[in-house]
């Protein structure tokens, strides 16, 4: 085609053609297509949209147009420009996400691998637990008193009403100290036998009242077996206030219980010790005992006596007060089923690992 | 104390069923251990029979019959004995095949001597019920029901027999008479006391001369003396069956009568063959160097302050504890004398632990016997020996009672009520009291109870509390929270217990709790000097095993038993095992030797001087962590090879213990340092510091150790004293820039002896406040660097709080760094 009134050169203007232009978005579009990854793609960007591009040549050939045929031929030369252009943005979004694809599903990998590549440590669950029953028991306002385990006989009996010629020395089965120069059982020193003795240091230094717990390590001279440890741990408790009961000591051994084992029936009867009067040992209700239902013995407890309390220079008449000492270890076994002594005393990794770090 | 519930029944109604008798036995304070239906104790057909011939087998060892024994069947059995205490027409227990005896015999027709047994004619012993196994246990002629019935009534079976752990502020419960009387407070029926029995009192003479000259050890002693008994006499059938059942083996007629009414009375008694006496009797204090066989054939030392009761020829008793062998009843005996005392129960106690002889007798001394038991006692012993055994009771009867009253308790009314927290009217509280046998009365608010002369443990306030509440029943008390006032939670040391120990476990570390044991082997294997201060120990008196009779002084020789103990159960290949433990180690007090804490009363509070006097003699007991491994510390597995733990994971623990307790492993408080110490290899052992003291040790153990203790090959182990790592103070928050860091890597040669940490702490110094941080990336040796040198690589990261450091104030920090480095260690700047 020719514009007669061409001034200067009159020159073909074939690209300009419109159907010139759909041929060139047409095989664009094709080979686009037809470009299997973005290098491809890139490879052949130029071939449609480069210099010697025909939408290019087009454009180029927009100069020699008559003024008034420019705008209008200046329009569908942008237009094919632009469908190119998309055309080719569209594939390159398709190929990207494509190989993107393609790279997630190489990186595949067998979660289910073990995942093992630290070592796994674990507390040993007679300190989790007497940390659990020290939370318990700060939570209400308590203090965790502490004292020594190899400790004055004066503190471990005496104080609490044990005389030397007392019947229940005897059944303490306590470990004795030696010293140079003194007789066996002499040396005024024991492994303590209950933590009763870090109560009583408390109470001669604290400022009644006093509500506490003294968690920690025991001594009896057992033999280890299934059911005896010569070295165990206890949880005491101690209240020494104005207008204590036993009634308050119930309540206080049902919330511990319940935290311990869930709701569960309780019952307080009555026992002996020498440092509490009245006394009482705390049952609990197991229904599902191995043995069938039944009450089983959690601890023993009772009003401290007013004689401790003189000894620990306290006026019986003003306060009273009461205390408890479970088992740590007779807790865990009652919670967790265990049914020997010798795997909480051993120190097996595989015992305490099934605690982990929680009970 | 074990019990038949028949006897029981004697003198309250008391239930059968164990269901209904354990509660209330409970509810009383009287623990169960065990109620046994004894007719459960003999399973299948055990059956009254009668003997209808005896042949008589000859040609064997021993004689031997053949019996028919009529079972109610359509013939009777035969039935092969060894016994020939019974004649053709008795009655006797027959078991039958398919029955089983108590101790798990399980009877069955067998051949035997040529003939076929079809069961078993049985003796008391092999029923349980006694301990004569002489011959069988020939049934009375009048015995019901008739043959072919349930043997079980007829031999005693049809019974419950109770096991109670009674505690030791109760004596007067090791009787039938106070567990009787327990049972119907519990049950709210009538008791009938076996007590309420007609007694003469004394007479101007008694029937035997006797002198009390220590009525402070003996404030009662009561005699009664039957003369021609016959010695051959053998105690009645149900009474050996009660002691049997009851654990106690009849021995004789005289004997068995005293045990009986102590097991029913709950007074123990002594029988003398008065042919054996010699003169007067006299109770009194042992003289030093005084000798006594006792009857259980033990000769005996005694203590001036044991009491004895003597003849002219010196002791015939360890008072309340055991008789003599010298005047004790013998199968020829005659003439016996019966004492029925009241002895000191701290004078007793303290005699049954010296000799070691915790009698029946002195169990019940020691807590507490009733005294005014001793002539009802002992006309119930003379009832009983004379019956059975015949003789003629002297009508002579000794006395000698200096018993005090027991002494009046006062409280307000409303103390129990106020102890229990439950409403008790006052009337209500006099009621229990007068139940429990308390003379009672009121005016206005103070109640005065005297108690009785069985409950000597009733002197105070409290007592009579206790037995308020126990009566009505600790079931009334309510269940009350008491409002404790604010607390301050655990403390700093606590906390910081907890945290190390968490920090640990979360490190990969497991926790024991080892028994603290040990002896002078492990420090041995240890290879500790002999003057190694963690040689000095606290030792125990009476030790488990003689082999560790003393407290550790360190964690570790306990738990790296433990870790031998894990490494032996588990299978080659996985042990890769990493321990810890907190735990007290113990070094002995300075108190002296020879020395012994003050004595301190209980009246009141020790003096404060007194207080920390005895303070003195406590074994120091500070708090350790210690750490031990084996094996990979990270372990292997699909991605590739594990990476076995060595000296410097045990130095990381002992970080990661400081940092859990508060201390930057980096700031400059903690310090690490070569050291030498066992049981530590000398070239891989690091002590560990705060503020510049030593508060433990971190590496690789001594290869000899390791060979010692039986462990692998380069296990390590850390230790520390948590007690000397000083809590600190709240941490000043670290200021933290936005600025950019730079940072310059230089490399340091040095000898190869110089400790990386000193060079790291000269770089820092050095480096002014502008460094960040310091980090070795590289230690190089080799040869182009020459013999006995090394190089450190490390980065150095600079940056300010407030503007972007220039290179030139950046490297002039770094030559500040190096400079220090070089002045204190040598160092040179490689290619610098």
């Amino acid at each position: 085609m020719t514009y007669r009134n061409d001034p200067y050169d009159p020159k073909p203007a074939a690209q300009l053609d419109q159907s010139a232009l759909e041929d060139g978005v047409t095989a664009a579009e094709k080979a686009f297509a037809a470009a299997a990854d973005p290098d491809a793609l890139a490879a052949i960007r130029h071939q449609h949209l480069g210099d010697r591009a025909p939408v290019s040549l087009a454009r180029r050939e927009i100069g020699t147009l008559p003024p008034a045929a420019k705008a209008e031929a200046g329009k569908r030369v942008n237009e094919a420009r632009r469908r190119i252009e998309t055309g080719y943005q569209h594939r390159l979004v398709e190929l990207e996400r494509q190989e993107a694809q393609r790279v997630l599903a190489q990186e595949r990998v067998d979660v289910t691998l073990p995942a093992d590549r630290r070592p796994r440590g674990a507390r040993h669950p007679l300190t989790t637990l007497m940390e659990r029953i020290e939370d318990l028991f700060v939570g209400m306002g308590y203090e965790v008193a502490e004292g020594p385990e190899a400790e004055l006989e004066w503190y471990s009996f005496d104080a609490l009403n044990i005389g030397r010629d007392h019947p229940a020395r005897t059944t303490m089965d306590t470990f004795y100290l030696a010293a140079a120069g003194t007789a066996a059982g002499e040396a005024g020193l024991v492994l303590r036998p209950h933590t009763s003795p870090a109560q009583v240091r408390a109470m001669l230094t604290r400022q009644l009242p006093v509500y506490l717990i003294c968690p920690g390590r025991t001594y009896r001279t057992d033999e280890l077996d299934a059911t005896h440890t010569p070295v165990f741990h206890q949880v005491e408790g101690l209240v020494v206030d104005r207008g204590i009961s036993m009634a308050h000591l119930k309540g206080t051994l049902d919330q511990f219980a319940r935290a311990m084992f869930g709701p569960q029936a309780t019952r307080l009867r009555p026992s002996y010790f020498p440092f509490t009067e009245p006394s009482a040992e705390m049952d609990l209700w197991f229904p599902q005992h191995r043995d069938g239902p039944r009450w089983v013995e959690w601890g023993g407890c009772g009003m401290v006596n007013p004689r401790v309390l003189r000894a620990c220079g306290i006026d019986p008449d003003e306060w009273s007060g009461f205390a408890f000492g479970m088992g740590i270890e007779r807790t865990l076994m009652f919670r967790h089923g265990i049914s020997d002594m010798r795997d909480m005393v051993e120190g097996d990794v595989r015992f305490a690992r099934g605690f982990g770090m929680e009970v | 104390m074990r019990v038949p519930v028949s006897w029981l029944r004697e003198y309250v109604d008391a239930p059968t069923d164990p269901a209904v008798l354990e509660p209330a036995l409970v509810k009383v304070g009287l623990e169960v251990e065990e109620i046994t239906d004894l007719a459960a104790t003999v399973t299948g057909p055990l059956v009254i029979g009668r003997v209808s011939e005896i042949e008589e087998l000859t040609g064997f060892k021993k004689p031997i019959r053949y019996c028919w024994v009529d079972v109610g069947e359509d013939s009777p059995r035969g039935i092969i004995c060894g016994a020939s205490n019974f004649a053709a027409g008795d009655l006797v227990p027959v078991i039958l095949p398919g029955g089983v005896l108590p101790g798990g015999l399980e009877v069955g027709a067998r051949s035997a001597y040529g003939r076929v047994s079809d069961g078993m004619i049985c003796s008391a012993r092999e029923l349980g019920i006694g301990d004569d196994h002489t011959g069988i246990l020939v049934l009375p002629p009048e015995t019901a029901p008739p043959v072919g019935a349930d043997a079980r009534p007829a031999v005693g079976l049809a019974d419950v027999v109770v096991e109670l752990a009674i505690t030791p502020d109760r004596g007067y419960c090791l009787s039938v008479r106070g567990i009787a009387r327990e049972l119907s407070h519990s049950l709210r029926v009538p008791f009938r006391d076996p007590a309420a029995h007609d007694a003469p009192g004394a007479t101007e003479e008694p029937a035997y001369p006797v002198r009390v000259d220590d009525p402070a050890g003996c404030d009662r002693f009561a005699t009664r003396l039957v003369h021609g008994v016959d010695p051959a006499a053998a105690s009645p059938a149900w009474l050996q069956r009660r002691l049997t059942l009851a654990g106690v083996r009849p021995l004789g007629l005289a004997v068995d009568v005293t045990n009986y009414l102590m097991l029913e009375l709950g007074q123990p008694m002594h029988a003398f063959d008065v042919d054996r006496l010699h003169g007067p009797l006299v109770v009194r204090r042992a003289a030093p160097g005084e000798k006594l066989t006792t009857l259980d054939g033990v000769g005996r030392s005694l203590d001036p302050e044991d009491m004895v009761i003597c003849d002219d020829r010196g002791p015939v008793s360890l008072a309340a504890v055991m008789g003599g062998a010298n005047s004790e009843i013998t199968s020829d005996s005659r003439n016996v004398l019966f004492e029925a005392a009241h002895w000191d129960p701290v004078m007793v106690a303290r005699t049954a632990r010296r000799h070691k002889l915790p009698s029946e007798a002195a169990k019940r001394w020691e807590r507490g016997v009733d005294p005014q038991l001793p002539l009802v006692a002992l006309q119930r012993a003379v009832e009983l020996l004379t019956r059975h055994g015949g003789g003629e009771p002297d009508p002579r009867i000794g006395d000698i009672d200096t018993v005090a009253a027991p002494a009046p308790v006062t409280i307000p009314v409303d103390l129990p009520a106020r102890t229990a927290g439950v409403r008790y009217p006052p009337e209500r509280v006099a009621e229990l009291l007068a139940e429990v046998g308390c003379t009672v009365s009121v005016a206005g608010n103070r109640l005065t109870a005297t108690p009785p002369s069985w409950r000597p443990d009733l002197t105070e306030p409290a007592d009579l509390a206790e037995e308020v509440a126990r009566l009505a029943g600790y079931d009334q008390i309510p269940s009350e929270l008491p409002v404790a006032p604010a607390g301050t939670g655990l403390t700093a040391g606590q906390r910081r217990r907890r945290t190390v120990a968490r920090a640990l476990a979360e490190a990969g570390y497991v926790e024991a709790l080892c028994y603290p044991f040990v002896g002078p082997a492990a420090w041995d294997a240890l290879g500790l000097s002999a003057d190694d201060p963690r040689r000095e120990t606290v030792r125990l008196a009476n030790p488990i095993s003689q082999q560790e009779p003393a407290l550790r002084t360190t964690l570790l020789p306990p738990l790296l038993a433990t870790l031998r103990r894990n490494l032996a159960r588990i299978p080659d290949g996985s042990r890769d095992i990493g321990l810890y433990e907190v735990g007290l180690v113990f070094h002995p007090a300075r108190g002296g030797a020879g020395a012994t804490p003050p004595r301190m009363a209980v009246s009141d509070r020790p003096p404060p001087e007194v207080l920390a006097e005895a303070q003195r003699f406590v074994p120091g007991q500070p708090w350790h962590v210690a750490v031990v491994a084996v094996g990979d510390r990270d372990p292997a597995g699909w991605w590739g090879p594990g990476r076995p733990a060595d000296w410097a994971d045990a130095v990381e623990a002992a970080r990661t213990v400081l940092a859990a307790a508060g201390l930057a492993p980096d700031g400059d408080r903690v310090a690490v340092r070569p050291g030498t110490y066992q049981p530590w290899h000398p070239g891989r052992c690091a002590e560990i510091l705060v503020d510049g003291a030593v508060v433990g040790h971190a590496g690789e153990l001594h290869p000899a150790a390791c060979g010692a203790l039986e462990l692998p090959k380069r296990t390590c182990a850390m230790e520390l004293n948590l007690d000397a790592v000083p809590l600190p103070p709240p941490v000043p928050a670290p200021r933290v820039s936005g600025y950019p860091p730079a940072m310059i890597d230089v490399a340091l040669l040095v000898d190869a002896g110089t400790p990386a940490a000193q060079v790291r702490a000269a770089l820092r110094d050095g480096a002014g406040e502008l460094l960040e941080s310091v980090r070795l990336f590289d230690v190089y040796a080799g040869a182009q660097l020459g013999e006995g040198r090394k190089s450190l690589a490390y980065t150095l990261t600079f940056r300010a709080g407030d503007r972007t450091l220039t290179t030139e104030e950046a490297v002039a920090a770094r030559d500040a760094a190096v400079a220090e480095a070089e002045r204190r260690t040598g160092a040179e700047l490689r290619g610098g």
